[in-house]
């Protein structure tokens, strides 16, 4: 069974690294375009923000759910799977449909009369951001709300029963508790964010080339298979790069595996 | 018992706004799905269901769904019983080994979905399942694996491993230990992971816009094309149709399960 599955997968590997046939130069012309070079700048400071908005959205409604919501929480909780259920594809759809030049938000605020010419709002990082925030969020909610139901509420109780605000009992006893759950879906949305596609190739509209549409682009327009699986091998790198660091903080058997 | 604090309230405000921003971008196709103009837009003077016809009698529309709908239900069998014979066969290993095996087996889940789609593409070119069902079937197996298995681990932690010890000691074949006393165990896990693989495949696309040319069509690669080429109200209308049906599944989970929540 584990020799069934491997095997293609390994196939996966064995090809991205064997393709570029003239041995290591795919390489060296990758370090040497500017273009791939700006390509992951772009991709890693998108992947950032994304995952720091996740984070910082996340972790409100995590802690309300896991906190304040009684009656209302199975409501709030099927409002975050709800979009999580929902296709990526039409997730984007509807970001279009919003952002696009002549859609609902230009029109209107045209229509209210606060801006003559249409905003640019998407085929650009904004846009792109924005739609990435939306898709990866249930991602970053999920992992946080499991750590939160772990926590004893007994600390918080004893914070407040020993004269701290609620602020302070927050900041200094809540919290640091729940930075494993911050760590994994922090890990969860950063790895998942470097390797989109759909979202950022829609709504970057071929303007904000992330890696994984740089390599669409380099095999499907330009059949140029050699340095697409290079970057390849570079991406899966580097997100390998990115687990690996990222192990040394968090418990990632109970991050990855305990839920997906 | 507590008093409303300004604190409870700014977390609460907070956290509403929040899943407002998650929810209502999506529910935006209901109204344009409805518009009674040919391009994206509000309804203008009516309502209009011009959009839904036009997808009930677009052949090429209908044939996309048919198609995703039946790879769907196709992976959901093959990705349930590799991934649960994959979950009962790492529950009866070392711990040790069961590790190194779910490593592996979350890969598909973490590698970049262009990366993989590359090398589907390269392989199933020396296997000629290029541009067929089968090879479609075959990737989101791969890719569904992972759910089902999961899930099956989660149903797996239920049961106590001296109740198949206690079966094979009263003179159980293995086969029968397994067929008999963890299958029924794995069960819940076997639904979930089931339904897990169809949506997985139902909704894949980088990997069919890899591998397939034009004789496989699914309902994303027809979205996909769809707003590629120009953006027309029909896609809303598709939009519209699929986000009610989550709504539904979704609300009936919650009403059905209250363990959905967990």
């Amino acid at each position: 069974m584990i020799i069934f599955y491997i095997w293609p997968l390994v196939g996966i590997w064995k090809i991205s690294v064997t393709e570029p046939t003239a041995g290591i130069e795919n390489y060296t012309r990758m370090f040497d375009s500017n273009a791939v070079t700006t390509s992951f700048i772009i991709t890693f400071r998108i992947a950032a923000i994304t995952t720091i908005g996740c984070l910082v959205l996340g972790y409100v409604v995590a802690y309300v759910i896991s906190n304040f919501a009684r009656r209302v929480k199975p409501l709030m909780v099927a409002l975050v799977l709800l979009p999580f259920w929902v296709s990526v594809l039409i997730r984007s759809f509807s970001w279009i449909v919003l952002l696009g030049r002549s859609g609902l938000v230009n029109d209107t605020l045209r229509d209210a009369g606060l801006i003559d010419a249409p905003l640019k709002l998407m085929h650009n990082e904004f846009g792109v951001i924005l739609a990435m925030i939306h898709v990866m969020l249930p991602f970053a909610v999920l992992p946080m709300m499991a750590n939160m139901r772990g926590i004893s509420g007994s600390y918080v109780d004893a914070a407040r029963g020993l004269g701290a605000s609620e602020w302070t009992a927050f900041r200094q006893v809540y919290f640091p508790q729940t930075l494993p759950g911050v760590f994994s879906g922090a890990l969860l949305v950063f790895v998942l964010s470097l390797g989109f596609y759909i979202t950022p190739a829609l709504l970057g509209g071929g303007r904000v080339l992330m890696i994984s549409e740089y390599i669409t682009y380099q095999i499907q327009e330009f059949l140029n298979w050699g340095l697409g699986s290079a970057l390849s091998v570079a991406l899966l790198v580097m997100t390998a790069l990115v687990i690996l660091v990222a192990a040394r903080f968090v418990n990632l058997r109970s991050a990855l595996l305990e839920r997906k | 018992m507590m008093r409303i604090s300004t604190f409870r309230i700014f977390f609460m405000t907070l956290a509403w706004m929040v899943l407002a921003f998650l929810l209502l971008p999506i529910l935006v196709v209901i109204p344009v799905s409805l518009t009674d103009t040919s391009y994206i837009g509000l309804p203008k003077e009516h309502l209009s269901f011009q959009h839904y016809v036009a997808y009930f009698q677009d052949p090429r529309w209908l044939a996309a769904t048919w198609t995703s709908i039946w790879i769907g239900i196709v992976v959901a069998i093959c990705a349930t019983a590799l991934g649960t014979a994959f979950a009962i066969g790492c529950w009866n290993l070392s711990n040790r080994a069961s590790t190194i095996a779910r490593w592996i087996l979350i890969t598909p889940i973490l590698v970049p979905p262009v990366v993989q789609s590359l090398g589907f593409y390269r392989f199933w070119v020396t296997l000629g399942l290029i541009d067929t069902h089968g090879g479609v079937i075959l990737a989101h197996t791969l890719l569904a694996l992972p759910y089902v298995s999961i899930s099956v681990f989660a149903a797996l932690a239920n049961l106590d491993r001296r109740i198949p010890q206690a079966a094979r000691s009263l003179g159980a074949s293995v086969w029968q230990t397994s067929w008999k006393v963890v299958m029924p165990a794995a069960y819940p896990g076997m639904i979930t992971g089931a339904i897990f693989a169809f949506i997985v495949s139902f909704d894949e696309i980088v990997g069919v816009l890899f591998i397939t040319v034009r004789n496989v069509s699914t309902l994303p690669k027809k979205i996909w094309e769809g707003i590629q080429e120009s953006i027309d109200p029909t896609i809303a209308s598709v939009a519209t149709m699929l986000v009610l049906l989550t709504l539904i599944v979704t609300g009936y989970g919650i009403f059905r399960n209250r363990e959905f929540r967990q």
